[in-house]
């Protein structure tokens, strides 16, 4: 039984969720591979191939694969997956982009944002906003499976000593081309990986008012997120919406300023380890779920907190 | 060029929903049911693409129980041409319903296949991708912005580190993120003449596909709660819980 494992990178770096996904494909069992498809992609290999527990990386190495477009990299996937019984990637906006495209291919059912295994054919996954925890068993004889991130402890990325073999089957089917990105610049820490996050919702009012949870982010070492609410009045940019359609964080410690905890928000961070609420509506959702709470005047309490940390 | 729209009758989504006592699933008796909102950014994005002429038509389509035809009488009211319900009782799994959509398509040859990027039920987020494979479409996911010119489409992408944008050949899938627009309602004359509008029901048996499940739910659970937490005073007994109580500060 030998499992591949969909790298995440940005053609230099490999993305520290790849690691997560290694640990839940030590979980299935079994031998895994790890395929880094992208352009001059050739550092993601080598990172690929120090992680532990990995016994071949798989590098195709060509320009329709600079992007990560779903068209070309699930032909690619779909090619080599022919030979392997589980196929994982992260749960991530590239993972989501092209797996389900490979599991049609392969004409396989899709397991999606799995959080633990419990057998090689039987996950479990967040139904209903995490409303529920749907143990699901696959029947197909090859298992398409995306991982959430926070759901496994990292598996180690020193310490592998895999062997690289070069890919050359290249796939351009030619229907789709990237034509640029906007990415946000932060000297601060990814969501998804933060051990500490500071979220602002509505409360906050306006976008120049996350200085203040900037200036906290920046003395805990945290990143900052944002509810839907604060993100569809344009406080903030989508890629720091934190919930059900937005990211999924698990850091130790969550502080939640002025958001009042719809279901869709809670979602997308009930899991972390300790979580902070301050907000002046003692009545807010958010309570609920929170550890330490704070019935504050968020503009009153947020530079109180900066200067006592 | 004609847009085609699959939607998706879904709890609502301001229901909190419970898990069932016996842990076979989410407890869904006499609970509201709704147009997907994923789906109705869809049907929203697909009327505009009419009002603003580069759209003829605008074909709603769903699958499931004979109650889906509430959703679909919903999205006529809010601006589709026609819908097609695909009846059945049984289980429609992801992989399933893209294939029976790959038939209505193969019928229909739309321009434009606009998806829900999710469900906000089963939370899979995989019928448009799906799909894209089974007709070998260019897809544009997560999108906020569609744009539909020169015989492709461009599309803006919500990505993790921020915002992608891709061009992509005719006839193309895409599926919507939150901020592609923002619904409008239905009216009450739209309601009205919505009953007018032509409705079709086929079978899955009619387009010929093949829907066993091919994954089963064992069981659902109640996620972990967790421990009701204590409010404080001011933030200095904040900090002072976080430092020597949590022990996640320094």
């Amino acid at each position: 039984m030998t499992a591949l494992v969909v790298a995440e990178h940005d053609n230099r770096e490999l993305k520290p969720v790849t690691l997560n996904v290694l640990a839940a494909a030590q979980a299935i069992g079994g031998d895994i591979h790890v395929l880094v498809a992208g352009a001059d992609c050739a550092p993601v290999a080598e990172q690929a191939a120090a992680a532990a527990g990995v016994a071949k990386v798989l590098c195709a190495d060509a320009p329709p694969y600079e992007h990560q477009l779903a068209e070309n990299l699930a032909a690619l996937v779909a090619e080599l997956g022919a030979g392997y019984e589980h196929i994982l990637a992260a749960h991530s906006t590239t993972g989501k982009n092209f797996l389900p495209r490979v599991a049609a291919l392969l004409d396989v059912a899709m397991v999606s944002d799995i959080i633990g295994v419990d057998a090689p054919d039987t996950f479990r996954r967040p139904i209903y906003a995490g409303n529920g925890i749907a143990t699901v068993k696959s029947h197909d004889a090859k298992k398409v499976v995306s991982v959430r991130g926070t759901g496994f402890d990292p598996a180690s990325g020193q310490g592998g000593t895999a062997t690289i073999e070069a890919v050359a089957s290249v796939h351009d089917a030619g229907l789709s081309s990237f034509v640029g990105e906007a990415m946000a610049k932060s000297e601060r820490p990814e969501l998804t990986a933060a051990r500490i996050v500071v979220s602002g919702g509505r409360g906050m009012q306006n976008g120049d008012n996350f200085a203040l949870l900037n200036a906290v982010a920046d003395k805990l070492g945290a990143a900052v997120g944002a509810s839907r609410a604060a993100v569809d009045a344009g406080f903030v940019p989508n890629d720091m919406q934190v919930g059900q359609t937005g990211k999924i964080v698990a850091p130790e410690l969550y502080i939640a300023v002025g958001i009042s905890g719809a279901i869709q928000h809670l979602a997308g961070m009930k899991d972390s380890k300790v979580i902070v609420a301050i907000n002046k509506d003692e009545d807010a959702p958010i309570f609920q779920v929170a550890d330490y709470g704070l019935v504050a005047d968020l503009f009153n309490a947020v530079p109180e907190l900066e200067t006592a940390l | 060029m004609k847009v085609l729209v699959p939607i998706k009758r879904v709890v609502d989504a301001n229901v909190k929903v419970r898990v069932k006592a016996d842990g076979s699933g989410i407890d869904l008796a006499n609970v509201k049911m709704a147009v997907n909102p994923f789906c109705e950014i869809a049907i929203e994005e697909a009327v505009r693409l009419k009002e603003a002429g580069v759209a003829e038509e605008v074909v709603a389509v769903s699958m499931g129980a004979q109650a889906c035809q509430e959703q679909l009488r919903t999205c006529l009211a809010l601006g589709a041409d026609r819908a097609i319900l695909v009846q059945t009782d049984a289980e429609m799994q992801p992989l399933a319903v893209a294939k029976a959509l790959k038939a209505i398509y193969d019928r229909e040859q739309p321009g434009v296949v606009i998806f829900g990027k999710q469900s906000i039920d089963g939370d899979n987020g995989q019928t448009g991708q799906m799909f894209a494979a089974l007709t070998g479409l260019a897809q544009g996911t997560f999108a906020s912005e569609l744009t539909i010119a020169d015989g492709k489409a461009q599309v803006v992408r919500e990505v993790d580190g921020g915002l992608q944008t891709v061009a992509l050949a005719l006839p193309v899938v895409v599926t919507t993120d939150l901020r592609l627009n923002e619904p409008r309602y239905a009216s009450l004359p739209n309601i009205m003449k919505a009953r007018k509008k032509p409705f079709e029901i086929v079978s899955p048996e009619d387009l010929g596909v093949d829907v066993a499940p091919r994954f089963t739910i064992e069981s659902v659970t109640p996620p972990p709660q967790r421990a009701a937490g204590v409010k404080v005073e001011n933030v200095a007994e904040l900090v002072d819980k976080l430092k020597n109580e949590a022990k996640v500060i320094e």
